[in-house]
């Protein structure tokens, strides 16, 4: 079904899209997902005028288009994505909005991680992100290369705004630093080997590997595959093995089967992490905020409770 | 391997497994005799459009009060219940069959579904909200099977005779007054509650195929109605099991293996089974050569 209706969102979109886009002041961005605009809005200012495809507290693995996201894209001066498969759906929808102009891939540059390779046989359709782990954003060093490359994108876009970018694309850098720090102390306490936590999707392998903490999933690395009775069992197994302490639901996903795995395991449930999107209001509303949040998620669960 | 490490030891040892089992069983013994039923009234892709019906229900509910059973189960139940009571008053008032009335309306249900989750805009897999899957039925889940099976079971033995009745000869009960557009009510009725239990805890679209796959099946295998729902109830009891099973040992999802399952059944009684099958139908017992 999913297949179907959105050719039919394609198709419907192409033949709305007769208006030529305006030049307008701001520069017009489109992005795939909302962590991309939250950063495009950091290094943009006032000077862009940002639209996310995607979101907040929406799942960008599965994400349906609309005509008005055709129309988005075919608007825009800039299209910033995220790359390594992570938007299947991008690159025809770019291609059926007639759109001409830049694309930025943010993840240009970055050391990709394999993804996961125990849950490979879940994925025999084809949906999946294929070889590369998509989920980049997860570590602040890959953050900075994220902006790096909007930076880069914007400039192109809008030479004559490329001083007020780079000044406020040097604030985010400090940031985006400053919270790389703070997650690294906000973790310290913690034993190497009590650094082990259970989520709904394999989103957090870039987390794990710059911060130190193993991951284990539910599901496969997309939120396409649905679980197996196999799988689950492993996962109980391996939470009673070796002790893991707690369990996370990300934003994005269904919440029930990690949920009976906590209650099956004993392990704690821990509070909603994110993963994929941003959350629509509160702290985790930014990439800055969602990083720190979900540390301070992880480290309270994983601290002895004395 | 032994035999059971193969067929027991999941479930001893998880309590997700034990779940999944006791939800299937509870689904069989009321999946069943109602699918065995719409085999007989020639409405066997009803269950089909029913599936899609029950989604703009289940959707609202969601939006309303997110994932919570209740909510989504009770929509799905009214708009399932709403689409079937516009079908019939169509097909009863106009001109119309049945099955075009059904169309119509479950399309527009389904499509309005659709609607109603993209309007929220975040995008949280459908499928994967709307329908539960059968490794994380919770208490909650479990208590909504097991009591929509038992009051299906009970609504059918007190209406067993009128819906035979309505099953062989709609007229009959018309003509004699006997209230038949009433027990044909009360039997969609038992659809959709069927359908809504199967989907929360089953979860995905497939859930139909527990309630048709078996009683299809069962045809090859009985004669009487009551033997038939017997059949379909233990054939999709042991398409359960087996679909855990295999979703256990090979690593596959858990409500493909259960219908390809029920599915493999189907074939074999096809195939072998005494009534009308291919083996009765071109290799005749002996007997009836000499």
């Amino acid at each position: 079904m999913n297949l179907r209706f959105t050719s039919a969102a394609l198709a419907m979109g192409a033949a709305m899209l007769v208006c030529v886009p305006a030049f307008a002041d701001p520069v017009k961005v489109t992005a795939s997902f909302s962590i991309l605009a939250d950063m495009t809005k950091r290094i943009g200012g006032d000077d862009v005028a940002v639209t996310a495809l995607v979101g907040p507290d929406g799942d960008a693995h599965v994400y349906q288009p609309t005509p008005a996201d055709a129309k988005a894209v075919a608007g825009a001066q800039l299209v910033v994505v995220n790359g390594l498969g992570f938007e299947g759906w991008l690159d025809r929808l770019v291609k059926s909005s007639g759109y001409k102009g830049p694309v930025t891939v943010a993840t240009k540059g970055v050391k990709p991680l394999k993804g996961a390779d125990s849950h490979e046989h879940n994925h025999k359709e084809g949906h999946d992100h294929g070889a590369a782990d998509p989920h980049a954003w997860q570590s602040v060093a890959n953050a900075q290369i994220y902006a790096e490359n909007i930076l880069a994108g914007l400039t192109a876009a809008a030479p004559d705004k490329a001083d007020a970018f780079k000044a406020r694309h040097a604030a985010y850098r400090a940031d985006l630093a400053a919270l790389d720090a703070e997650i690294k102390a906000a973790l310290a306490p913690i034993p190497q080997k009590e650094r082990k936590v259970v989520t709904t999707h394999d989103a957090f392998a870039y987390f794990g590997k710059a911060y130190g903490v193993t991951f284990l999933s539910a599901t496969g690395v997309s939120t396409e595959s649905e679980a197996s009775a196999g799988d689950v069992a492993k996962l109980i197994r391996q939470i009673k093995k070796e002790k893991v302490k707690a369990v996370f639901v990300e934003n994005i996903s269904d919440p029930r089967l990690v949920q009976r795995i906590a209650e099956e395991t004993g392990a704690a449930l821990g509070p909603a992490v994110y993963s994929d999107a941003l959350a629509a209001s509160g702290d985790a509303s930014t990439y800055v905020g969602m990083m720190r949040q979900n540390a301070k998620a992880f480290a309270a669960a994983l601290t002895p409770k004395s | 391997m032994t035999l059971y490490e193969l067929l027991a030891e999941p479930f001893i040892e998880f309590a997700f497994m034990r779940r999944a089992l006791a939800a299937c069983f509870a689904l069989a013994l009321g999946c069943g005799p109602v699918g065995v039923l719409l085999v007989l009234r020639r409405m066997s892709l009803m269950g089909d459009a029913m599936s899609h019906a029950v989604l703009p229900g289940a959707a609202l509910g969601f939006l309303i009060s997110g994932l919570s059973l209740w909510a989504m189960s009770l929509g799905g139940f009214i708009a399932g219940v709403l689409v079937a009571l516009l079908a019939g008053a169509t097909s009863r008032a106009t001109n119309q069959q049945e099955d075009s009335s059904f169309a119509a309306f479950y399309l527009m249900a389904l499509a309005s579904g659709v609607l109603l989750v993209s309007l929220r805009g975040g995008n949280v897999d459908l499928m994967h909200v709307l329908f539960g899957t059968i490794l994380a039925v919770d208490d909650a889940g479990l208590l909504l099977v097991a009591s929509i099976s038992s009051a299906s079971l009970l609504t059918l033995a007190v209406l067993y005779r009128p819906l035979i009745v309505e099953c062989f000869d709609p007229g009959f009960l018309r003509a004699v007054g006997g209230g038949g557009a009433i027990v044909h009510l009360i039997f969609l009725v038992l659809v959709v509650v069927n359908l809504v239990g199967g989907f929360q805890s089953l979860g995905t679209l497939m859930a139909v195929g527990l309630m048709m796959l078996p009683a299809a099946a069962a045809k090859f295998w009985a004669e009487q109605v009551w033997t038939m729902a017997g059949v379909a109830a233990l054939i999709a009891f042991v398409a359960g099991w087996s679909g855990l099973l295999m979703s256990f040992h090979f690593n596959l999802p858990s409500g493909p293996s259960i219908i390809l399952t029920a599915g493999a059944a189907y074939l074999a009684s096809m195939a072998l089974g005494p009534v009308g099958s291919l083996r009765a139908r071109w290799l005749p017992g002996r007997h009836l050569e000499a």
